[in-house]
């Protein structure tokens, strides 16, 4: 069929514009809009009526006039092409190749807003991956198949933290085929750039697809970028039986586009101006997360946000904990204080943990570990406000010992370096040392079997 | 003629269409030439607004919009328990047969399996007159449920065809009924209901007989009644959804509705996964075998998410009908109101508070209100529905909208609390703020069931806690060591109260139900402690001597040591309480 042209607009406002007299047009399809100087940029149908399309131009609507612009409806919804090759390459937001590779040319092209997945398809994730960071494995375990991001703040070593995990992350077995996809939302050019150096130094680039919108480029493609990024994911999961690890930065950045969009669309806004269905959009990416029944691959999803303000009651960090299944929240204090990552356990947490540690895939202490880590460190904070109050001196000795257990936690389980890869056995081992400075009586989570086991008795002389 | 109308606009999930003069209110209808399941919301002179429940990608205005000239409705039959359904019915293991693991649109298909043949018990004869919701036949439809066919609300009459016990497929018809100005009905082994109105029953009864949960901290201090409604609102992480699974398991309910509204998938695999392997503790089958799940995850369709929700109740209510006790947990009922917002928004409607709609209320009473106790409609059986709802607060905050009104239309108010689930104190459910109105119908069964003080005692650990909460203030200004001997000895009863009694592990074998004898004792036990060791802070025994550690110890693991059949063992402890402060006071005379 004849793929119609129109000349001419009827409104221009930021990113979108208003197309009338129009004849067979779709929701959600797919238009090229032709500058007056011959420039192409794309651009996708948002709302349509009988004779009028309201467009989202991907680039932005500069240098666009009323007259002179042309628009052709294209009759298919966003797709991108895609085959293996796209490894090791540069994409922008709407996933055109940036680097010199050339296009990626593909029989296969598949549909950005993918089907959602039948939950009774799933695989309930289960294998725990190991990251070598002690905080993470040993309290808020990633587990291959979950969405667990970081939520951190402007200045905060976020970038750092999710490098170290997709360098030291065993995706899977030594013959198991993994890749990284890298998305960027808005980041700042030396942000991406230190990504890129990061997975160069730990020479994995060749298995990363990367998909960039930085900082000055428009912001309508960041709503497009993590779509594209997602469906390449899908692709290799799900198509060629790979691990994927995915990558998505900056999370605040995205929503601010939908924001934006939204408000240019004159909706009602929801909280702080967010669009009302700024919860199901960002389910709609988060869920793409997973594994599916008898296929192979899996798709792992680390978003980064950075919360305004350090506010975890943001809309944006607030619905993302709603659909992630756990989170690890940075903190400024532990930051200052010099400690990486500096990562407050308290509201951290992993979801699918329960389900992936243990005697089968970590070790039988794990869970209860992990548990008792919590319930001391949560003590450790009330008597840290208490003993702002009374002076620590005034502390009872079990106080005492529990405000040294504090400090001792923070310097030597959570503390480690950039460059350290503690392997399960190692957390665990830490662990325990850090308990064993507590009284057995104060360990109200652990059974007496696996005190008697691990829990390093001391004798008279303090010897363990 | 067919009535068909034509689209002229398309924003999403809301359509809008001409020619639709022909229509009715909230008629189901399909939309455009992938015949999509849509709902007609607004009628306006020829135009109407339709909400589809499938994404509308694609779509072009000057397609066709098909009637069904019934409203949007669920088909009630056996086959529904085990099964899982998305937001408006559709088996979800059917639809990936159909399209593979990720859902296609516009595929119809039927809710029950209509070549499935089931084996029917018929109950009544020839010439019998039945009433609206009479029980015609029986079906075993699980090892644990029994499946009755009855009259649909609304027909009666003689019956004057009747077919012999045997095997049926859904279609077929089982028996005609005439009433008295000769109309006849066919009865087949399914009946259809609309999803937004109540089932009628004939009347509401009092309640009076808790829900047991095994879950300590809501059967001992805020129980909700058979019949009743909760909620339990909380931020995330705090553990609402851990907790509507510990109920839909452990739940003393015939049958269990569980609705994945707007939640994650993988919360749903994990039910699917693990509750064919858990063991109902009262009947000894498989748990799937009186559960049905409705699963409308939050990046399925946010139309079919708002009546998941309505689906879910519909289907409880049928049950019910039959006599069953039903319990349904949704989750969560923020999503379904977000849903609403979504489509409010997309409607341009004046928004209320928060930009959800005015009507949010009235939305949230009609649900909570189809919860109850009630005579069956023929007045043969009693059934119920409890309801339980869990509420996402953004930021936690429980002033907003959604907590605020569902507060308004429940009686049972369980809150989590974030500071609880950060020390991983599980269940996270908060004893200052919540509440259960029951309390007072329910005292009646608790005297009878379980110890006549039980009433007494839950008051008495409630304000040590109460007590203690008060004491922690002023342990935050000053330490503990200044506090006098007999308020320490407080502190550490209600440490023993929240470790040993409110905490309980959804993982361990023991503890993750307790039985409600059980519950008593482990609070019994608790606080016979106390009035032991109360007596000698007066005779000024310190406190590092009253509490014994290892004492205390054994005290706390009582309730993961000692199973729900052996409630024995812990009125032995009171043994080795007495000898232990009896020692105690000889050794201070």
């Amino acid at each position: 069929m004849l793929k119609k042209e129109y000349t001419g607009l009827a409104n221009i406002n930021g990113p979108l514009i208003v197309v009338e007299n129009i004849d067979d047009v779709a929701y959600d399809e797919m238009v090229e809009v032709t500058a007056p100087n011959g420039k192409v940029r794309k651009g996708r149908v948002l709302q349509v009526a009988s004779n009028r399309a309201v467009v989202q131009v991907f680039e932005g609507s500069t240098g666009l006039n009323i007259n002179e612009t042309r628009v052709k409806f294209l009759q298919e919804p966003m797709k991108i092409a895609l085959s293996k090759d796209i490894l090791g390459r540069v994409f922008n937001g709407v996933g055109e190749a940036t680097d010199n590779g050339g296009q990626i040319y593909s029989e296969n092209k598949y549909d950005i807003n993918s089907n959602p997945m039948n939950p009774y398809s799933r695989q309930y994730p289960r294998n725990y991956i190991q990251t070598g960071v002690s905080a993470i494995d040993g309290l808020m375990t990633l587990i291959r198949g979950q969405k667990l991001p970081i939520f951190s703040g402007n200045g905060l070593p976020h970038n750092q933290l999710a490098a170290q995990i997709t360098r030291q992350a065993k995706l899977g077995k030594e013959d198991e085929k993994f890749a990284i996809v890298f998305v960027a939302m808005g980041i700042k050019h030396d942000d991406a750039r230190y990504f890129i150096n990061s997975f160069e130094e730990s020479g994995v680039l060749q298995n990363v697809v990367m998909y960039v919108n930085l900082a000055d480029d428009p912001s309508v493609e960041r709503i497009i970028a993590p779509r594209v990024a997602l469906t390449a994911a899908e692709y290799l999961a799900f198509e060629e039986n790979m691990h994927i690890l995915v990558v998505m930065t900056d999370m605040t950045s995205y929503s601010e586009a939908l924001r934006e969009l939204s408000s240019r669309r004159g909706e009602v806004p929801g909280r702080k101006g967010y669009p009302g269905y700024l919860y199901s959009d960002l389910a709609s990416l988060y869920e793409r997360a997973g594994m599916i029944k008898g296929r192979e691959g899996s798709i792992t999803q680390i978003p980064i946000l950075t919360m305004p303000n350090d506010d975890i009651t943001h809309p944006i960090p607030d619905l993302t904990g709603y659909i992630t299944e756990g989170q690890i929240v940075l903190e400024r204090d532990l930051f200052q204080r010099d400690i990486y990552p500096p990562i407050n356990i308290l509201p951290s947490l992993s979801r699918l943990m329960k389900d992936g540690i243990g005697a089968e895939y970590t070790r039988e202490d794990h869970a209860d570990v992990s548990s008792q880590l919590y319930a001391i460190y949560s003590h450790v904070n009330e008597v840290k406000s208490l003993a702002s109050v009374i002076g620590e001196d005034e502390l009872s000795e079990i106080d005492q010992k529990y405000l040294k257990f504090g400090s001792e936690f923070e310097a030597k389980f959570l503390n480690q370096d950039k460059k350290t890869n503690r392997n399960i056995e190692k957390t665990l081992s830490l662990a325990w040392d850090l308990i064993s400075e507590l009284p057995e009586h104060e360990l109200d989570r652990l059974s007496e079997e696996l005190i008697d086991k691990y829990y390093r008795r001391k004798d008279e002389n303090g010897e363990t | 003629m067919e009535k068909q109308g034509k689209i002229t606009f398309i924003n999403g999930p809301v359509v809008e269409a001409k020619g639709m003069s022909g229509y009715i209110m909230r008629e189901l209808v399909y939309v455009g030439e992938l015949k999509l399941v849509g709902e007609i919301i607004e009628l306006d002179g020829d135009s109407a607004t339709i909400q589809v429940y499938e994404e509308t990608s694609g779509m072009k205005p000057g397609e066709p919009v098909f009637s069904t000239g019934h409203p949007l409705s669920v088909q009630l039959g056996p086959g529904i328990i085990g099964n899982i359904f998305d937001g408006i019915q559709r088996p979800l293991p059917f639809l990936e047969k159909k399209s593979g693991p990720f859902i296609e649109r516009g595929a119809k298909v039927s809710a029950l399996n209509p070549d499935e043949e089931w084996e029917l018990k018929v109950l009544v004869e020839e010439g019998d007159y039945l009433k609206s919701g009479q029980i015609i036949a029986e079906i075993d439809e699980t090892s644990v449920i029994v499946h009755k066919i009855m009259v649909p609300p609304g027909k009666e009459g003689e019956i004057i065809d009747l077919v012999p016990d045997g095997r049926y497929s859904i279609d077929h018809v089982i028996a005609k009924i005439r009433d008295e100005e000769e109309n006849i009905t066919e009865i087949k082994l399914y009946q259809e209901w609309p999803i937004r109105e109540p089932r009628p029953y004939s009347d509401r009864l009092e309640l009076g007989e808790p829900l047991l949960t095994g879950q300590r901290v809501l059967d001992t201090f805020f129980p909700i009644a058979k019949g009743g409604t909760a909620a339990i609102p909380g931020g995330f992480g705090a553990g609402k959804t851990m907790t509507q699974h510990q109920l839909a398991k452990w739940s003393d309910a015939d049958l269990i509705i569980y609705i994945g509204c707007g939640e994650r998938g993988n919360e749903m695999t994990d039910v699917l996964e693990e509750f064919p392997e858990l063991t109902d503790p009262r009947t000894g089958k498989s748990m799937m075998e009186r559960t049905v799940l409705i699963a409308n995850t939050s990046n399925m369709p946010v139309s079919a998410r708002e009546a998941s929700i309505y689906t879910g109740i519909t289907l409880g209510e049928y049950y019910r009908d039959m006599g069953y006790n039903v319990a349904i947990m949704a989750d969560s009922t923020s999503r379904w109101a977000e849903a609403l917002r979504e489509i409010s928004g997309r409607l341009e409607e004046m928004p209320a508070e928060e930009g959800f709609p005015a009507y949010l209320p009235t939305r949230l009473a009609e649900f909570y209100e189809r919860a109850g106790y009630v005579k069956t409609l023929a007045g043969e059986n009693e059934g119920s529905i409890s309801l339980i709802g869990a509420v996402s607060p953004p930021g936690a905050d429980f002033s907003e909208p959604v907590t605020q009104n569902t507060k308004r239309f429940v009686r049972c108010f369980w809150a989590l609390d974030k500071s609880l689930a950060a020390s991983r104190h599980f269940p996270a459910v908060s004893w200052l703020d919540s509440y259960s109105e029951y309390l007072t119908d329910l005292e009646p069964w608790f005297k009878d069931n379980v110890n006549r003080e039980w009433l007494e005692l839950r008051s008495r650990a409630m304000s040590l806690l109460k007590e203690e909460s008060r004491l922690q203030d002023i342990v935050q200004l000053v330490g503990e060591d200044v506090l006098p001997d007999n308020q320490r000895l407080i502190l550490e009863i209600a440490k023993l109260i929240k470790v040993g009694f409110l905490q309980q592990n959804a993982f361990d074998d023991i503890d993750r139900y307790s039985d409600i004898k059980k519950q008593y004792w482990l609070l019994k036990i608790i606080l016979y402690l106390y009035d032991q060791a109360k007596p000698l802070v007066k005779k000024n025994v310190p406190i590092s001597q009253l509490k014994n550690n290892e004492l205390f110890n054994r005290l706390l693991r009582l309730k993961s040591t000692v199973a729900n059949d052996e409630v024995d063992k812990i009125k032995d402890f009171q043994n080795e309480i007495d000898d232990f402060y009896q020692q105690l006071a000889d050794d201070y005379q």
